[in-house]
């Protein structure tokens, strides 16, 4: 008997036709994609994307060479040359991060005394030569100028966490 | 009529089924198995090399890297490790933290797991569902650490910050605005608790949706019932563990056989399968997921009652607060001197492995009282599983090679280090 009714259970493809109700069932949900370009996902404000370097308000670069994100960095993506400048103070002369080593584990930011380099929560850019993967301090210091109201944002709202 | 001669065939490392870069040559008499061999080495990136001229924490963010698919777990087992070395003690609520988020890294891994495995073998839509609520975890490493899969999260002393208060939200599109922008902001409103509440309260009917899918389809079950069977016996001499040994029907597991982290404060049970084939690992690793989801609910009703320090207070080893270091002279010095030089651990060796959703994942660390490791060697379960490729698809046919292969959830990051 038990047989009789697994045989009619599978000839009536049961199982199938239950899977394919949870298939249909989702042409009436809303969907879970996004339109891309136009929306974004969130991202999260301790999100660790492309490279800045900050200032202070009064337009001085925050960072004085100390060199402690080049020496915590694991890639060694980081390459800083410094010298004194005319006031007497530190500054670096060459601040270059090589993003195609760059791991993103976010211990430079982590690491800085000043809060000069920053992972900014950008994180959708692309080098078209193999050579523009070196950005050099010019170019991370427009990206912080460029980005400074959001860094300082994210900054403040995980200040509690740090 | 001359005899027919078995012919060699190269399956991979280009193959979409090898699961990364795999390279088996196989052996074959028509369509069947006659010998499988395996080739590792093509994603090697010399890990364990690595690690031996870096100082401690920074190798940490290469742990990510090993498996890929359950990226704090393997972070956990190097940061136990270099904790046990130093006998560091970790505040409890940074112990639950880790149990936490080792299991929703097992059930990251585990949907990434179904999906792919079920894709291999026909069923596309799956995959797509898995991926799905992969997503939602996903975000949820995003929270704490900044980085959706690599996250460099747990650290020597307790874990990098603290779970976040808030979640970051949709924003309001020309498309999605009103009821659709309420509905995607429903979970974030509070903070990561609340949306991992969330998350799992809604998980079990997920999993129930992937049964509905896999568990009685019949073609399912042709290419994985009796497919790779192990006996349990065989299954111990060949070094399993993890779902590939429960599926033989042995109950080892090393949260409940040595635990570690929180795992003694929590409920959960071991499933395990009795034949030993493709299809108990299946019911084995479902299983695991719901299991998971009742350990995270645990965690989270913990942490939500009892908040407070996620770092040890010895900053020779967790960085000092930030506040504190631009005040504080002696903070300064902990906070370069981390830095630059990290700490140096007293010489000594020790094995600390943890329970990783693919099996025993252990980091064998040798110090010599230096400021890096003298030796890091680290036990990867892929490793053991592979080796056993050849037993396992002997004799099937050539489809079945990708359900062994998707079966033993292989990884190459791991296996290759
Ligand atoms: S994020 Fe990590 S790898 Fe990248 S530059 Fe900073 S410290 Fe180096
Ligand atoms: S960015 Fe910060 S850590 Fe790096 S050299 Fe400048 S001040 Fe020092």
């Amino acid at each position: 008997m038990k047989k009789i009714f697994r045989y009619f259970k599978s000839m009536a493809l049961l199982e199938l036709l239950r899977g394919m109700k949870l298939t249909f069932s989702h042409m009436f949900k809303p969907k879970f994609t996004i339109r891309f370009p136009e929306e974004r996902t969130p991202v999260s404000n301790r999100f660790r994307g492309v490279h800045a370097l900050r200032r202070y308000p009064n337009g001085e670069e925050r960072c004085i060479a100390c060199k402690l994100c080049e020496a915590v960095c694991p890639a060694l993506a980081i390459t800083i040359e410094s010298e004194l400048r005319d006031d007497g103070t530190r500054r670096t002369t060459k601040y270059e991060i090589d993003l195609f080593k760059c791991i993103y584990c976010g211990f430079c930011e982590e690491s800085c005394p000043v809060d000069s380099i920053v992972e900014t929560n950008f994180h959708q850019y692309h080098m078209e030569n193999a050579s523009e993967r070196i950005i050099t301090k010019e170019q991370l210091l427009a990206m912080g100028d460029r980005m400074e109201e959001q860094i300082s944002k994210d900054r403040r709202k995980d200040a509690a966490y740090r | 009529m001359s005899e027919i001669q078995t012919y060699s065939m190269n399956f991979g490392p280009q193959h979409p089924a090898a699961h990364g870069v795999l390279r088996l040559v196989l052996e074959m008499d028509g369509e069947t198995i006659v010998h499988a061999d395996p080739h590792i080495g093509l994603l090697h990136r010399g890990t364990e090399k690595l690690a031996e001229s870096k100082p401690y924490n920074q190798s940490i963010g290469y742990m990510d890297r090993l498996d890929y698919v359950s990226m704090m777990c393997n972070e956990h087992a190097y940061v136990l490790a270099i904790e046990e070395l130093l006998g560091l003690e970790i505040p409890l609520r940074a112990k639950y933290i880790r149990t936490m988020f080792d299991e929703i890294t097992r059930i990251m891994n585990h949907l990434m797991w179904v999906g792919t495995h079920g894709l291999d073998l026909g069923a596309m839509t799956l995959f797509l569902y898995a991926f799905r609520e992969r997503e939602l975890l996903i975000d949820c490493y995003e929270a704490v650490s900044g980085s959706r899969m690599h996250a460099t999260y747990y650290r020597p002393g307790g874990v990098y910050r603290d779970l976040p208060e808030q979640m970051a939200k949709f924003k309001q599109t020309k498309w999605t605005k009103g009821k659709d922008l309420t509905r995607l902001n429903e979970w974030r409103q509070g903070s990561l608790l609340d949306y991992l509440e969330a998350f799992t309260d809604d998980f079990l009917d997920r999993v129930d949706d992937y049964e509905t899918l896999l568990t009685d389809n019949r073609i399912w079950k042709q290419r994985t019932v009796g497919i790779g069977v192990v006996s349990p016996e065989r299954a111990l001499q060949l070094g399993f563990t993890g779902p590939m040994l429960r599926g033989s029907g042995i109950a080892w597991d090393l949260r409940k056989k040595q635990p570690y982290a929180a795992y003694d404060k929590v409920k959960f049970s071991v499933p395990v399968g009795k034949t030993g084939d493709c299809y108990d690992r299946y019911l084995v690793r479902i299983e695991e997921m719901r299991q998971s989801n009742s350990i995270i609910q645990q965690c989270v009703k913990w942490l939500r009652a009892n908040p407070g320090h996620v770092n040890s207070p010895d900053h020779k080893v967790t960085a000092p607060p930030r506040e504190l270091m631009k005040d504080d002279m002696e903070a300064m010095i902990h906070h370069f001197k981390l830095f630059s030089e990290g700490y140096c651990i007293p010489a000594g060796e020790t094995y600390a492995a943890i329970e990783h959703p693919k099996g025993e994942f252990g980091c064998y660390l040798v110090s010599d009282g230096a400021n890096k490791p003298f030796r890091v060697h680290l036990r990867a379960p892929g490793f053991a599983h592979l080796a056993a490729m050849q037993e396992m698809v002997e004799g099937h046919m050539l489809a079945d090679v990708v359900a062994v292969i998707g079966t033993q959830d292989i990884v190459f990051g791991e296996i290759d280090r």
